[in-house]
């Protein structure tokens, strides 16, 4: 039965997926183990995506059904899910760029790949990247942005941790639009990554290496 | 005697349209060298988008966003809220960099506009970014999950009240409005006017007064531009925009989120809305082009790139409508110029099936070699000129750059060179030398 939730998930088969859930609560089961199934039924989806077999419209459903299957578990949750995370990752579209659907994917999948992402949102001001990195001394920063004028921010924002004393202390990647290596560069990042998956596997990388 | 515009097949209707955009009526030229300017430069572009003959050079257009207004001095700003300031500051940009064509200065919407009608669709300098910064995109459902019916059945009765009263806030109290189709007899012929009586409805009305004042000021100088132009030399690369009915959709009705997750609740719903929108955005482009005297309309293409949907996906939800359009243009003598922006890599078997010389593609990030090889003998190529080498690269790698896309592009001609993307500030100088660059050494012998 486990099974078969992971798969409804993963299959993006969403009135299977919120029957099982309905039976398997009505049965008196532990709303945890059903919230991990959910997880390992997006971290399949995770997965295709990566693979190339699914696309954007895959992994935005994907999001729905989980977003219908945590709002039944949700009210019959007595303790807080706990797992274990790779690292943590400060994230966010950089000043002047209000752009979300690039940096959401790249949120998503470093989620499913373990990973403690706190999303800022969009159109963050240099200060608050600087105060979130020393709050949660993430050794990983992602910036995003689509349009040109993030050139000038990303810089900006990079520039801040260095005088903040912090750039020594994270591995910072942009990512989006018009980036590329060359904007790189000009930015001072350590890394370009030209989708969600070279996301992922950077934010790997700088782990295992730390 | 002249054939009439019902009566031409579409070849005949689009060099019509050629012939009408090259020898423009009523322009009175500033001079002989202008006028011969005006037909070189309109000429070149005909010869690259037919792919009959090779043009005497390739030509070179650039499609800037803001750019016009920060190589004045201007923000984006200065420009959306004094109209005056809009013209001097584009046309400067063409006598200065002398592309061949001008696109027209309607980027800077006028703020005051947007203002009284409280526009939720977009944030604008003062108005959620920063008066430096270019006006950017709110994505939202501003048509619900279960409004297809309503727009499949009454398109107009959608776009006049309940698509208005969503994106401006000042037009909301004209959603309750009813449809006139009640008023067939004497009796009861007042009673679906009676709401227009009331203060809400009243006030709407009252601020859409105050905005086509706005809008009027605005289109003299618009509409001012455009006359002086072609004048001076430059001919204008579009008549006017349309867009994919997947874009209309995705892009400003339901969002990039709700469309994405219709496509798996309500497929059926989702499609027969694209086919009503079809023959609505033929219309636009084929009235702007005839009006004009222009046969290019721009078509920007968002959502259908590299990454955003699978082939099938693409091919069962992006494809066929667009290619309506497509058709439904080139049938009324209409060149689409097509702005893939993003990737189209993976598209490019598939858009490969249009008809010869009907067509023009303007990539952003595509593979040209792969772009030209598909095209090849079909569409006219555009574009590639990336953001990051105008931006930040030297003047050399920009240089660079422009002679390997003739090399690669240009052989027998077919392409145009233009910038891949919509463009602010950039480094001046690197523009500078891409049109010098493609005016001496993309010149055909």
């Amino acid at each position: 039965m486990a099974a078969n939730l992971v798969n409804a998930l993963a299959d993006l088969k969403e009135e299977e997926a919120l029957k099982i859930v309905k039976d398997r609560l009505n049965a008196g089961e532990e709303p945890l183990k059903i919230l991990e199934d959910a997880r390992k039924g997006m971290e399949i989806v995770g997965k295709r995506f990566a693979d190339s077999e699914y696309f954007i419209p895959d992994l935005v459903y994907s999001g729905e059904i989980l977003k219908a299957v945590t709002e039944l578990v949700k009210p019959k949750l007595t303790k807080a899910a706990e797992s274990k995370k790779l690292a943590k990752i400060v994230f966010g579209t950089v000043a002047g760029d209000i752009h979300d659907i690039g940096k959401d994917i790249v949120v998503f999948m470093l989620d499913v790949n373990g990973f403690e992402v706190i999303d800022l949102g969009v159109d963050v001001p240099v200060q608050k990247f600087i105060d979130k990195i020393k709050e949660t001394n993430a050794p990983i920063v992602g910036l995003s942005g689509f349009l040109a004028l993030a050139f000038d921010s990303m810089k900006e924002t990079i520039e801040a941790m260095q005088k903040a004393g912090l750039r020594d202390k994270v591995k910072v990647m942009i990512g989006g639009g018009q980036m590329s290596d060359e904007i790189k560069k000009y930015t001072g990042a350590d890394a370009y990554g030209k989708d969600a998956m070279a996301g992922v596997a950077l934010a790997k990388k700088w782990v295992s290496a730390s | 005697m002249e054939k009439q515009w019902e009566d031409m097949s579409p070849d005949e209707k689009q060099e019509a349209l050629f012939q009408r955009w090259i020898s423009p009526e009523g322009v009175k030229f500033a001079s002989p060298q202008a006028e011969k300017l005006y037909k070189e430069r309109t000429t070149r572009i005909k010869d690259a988008l037919q792919l009959k003959k090779k043009p005497d050079r390739v030509p070179v257009m650039l499609i800037p966003s803001f750019a016009p207004a920060y190589y004045s001095g201007l923000t984006p700003y200065d420009v959306m809220y004094n109209y005056e300031k809009i013209a001097p500051a584009w046309k400067k940009f063409s006598l200065d960099f002398q592309p061949d064509t001008h696109g027209g200065c309607a980027v800077p919407s006028p703020g005051k506009f947007l203002e009284i009608l409280d526009f939720k669709l977009y944030k604008w300098p003062s108005h959620g970014v920063s008066k430096k910064t270019t006006y950017q995109a709110i994505e939202g459902e501003y048509m619900k999950a279960d409004e297809y019916d309503i727009l499949i059945h009454n398109p107009l009765y959608f776009f006049y009240y309940i698509w208005p009263s969503r994106v401006f806030g000042t037009l909301e109290p004209i959603a309750t409005l009813p449809s006139l189709s009640s008023v067939t007899e004497m009796y009861g012929v007042s009673v679906p006017f009676f709401p227009y009586g009331t203060p809400p409805v009243k006030a709407a009305y009252q601020a859409i007064l105050e905005a086509g004042d706005e809008a009027l000021k605005w289109i003299q100088v618009v509409g001012g531009f455009d006359v002086e132009m072609p004048a001076l030399g430059f001919p204008a690369h579009q008549a006017g925009p349309t867009k994919a009915p997947f874009d209309v959709i995705g892009d400003t009705l339901r969002g990039t989120r709700g469309i994405m997750v219709d496509m798996y609740r309500q497929p059926d719903k989702l499609l027969e809305a694209m086919e009503v929108l079809t023959p609505m955005f033929i219309q636009l482009g084929v009235d702007a082009a005839k009006m004009a005297g222009n046969p290019l309309i721009f078509m920007p293409l968002h959502k259908g790139a590299d990454g955003f949907l699978s082939d099938a996906q693409f091919k069962k939800f992006y494809w066929p409508s667009l290619k309506n359009v497509i058709m439904g243009l080139v049938d009324q003598g209409v060149v689409p110029l097509l702005w893939a922006e993003g990737g189209y890599n993976s598209r490019l078997e598939v858009i490969k099936d249009l008809p010869k010389g009907k067509t023009a593609w303007l990539f952003d990030q595509t593979d040209m070699a792969k772009a030209k090889k598909a095209l090849d003998g079909i569409a006219c190529v555009m574009g590639n000129m990336p953001m990051d080498l105008m931006s930040v690269g030297s003047t050399q790698e920009a240089i660079d750059h422009a002679k390997r896309l003739i090399d690669i592009c240009g052989k027998d001609g077919g392409y145009i060179m233009a910038n891949g993307a919509f463009f602010d500030e950039v480094k001046w100088e690197n523009l500078r030398a891409i049109v010098d660059t493609v005016k001496k050494y993309g010149v055909y012998k």
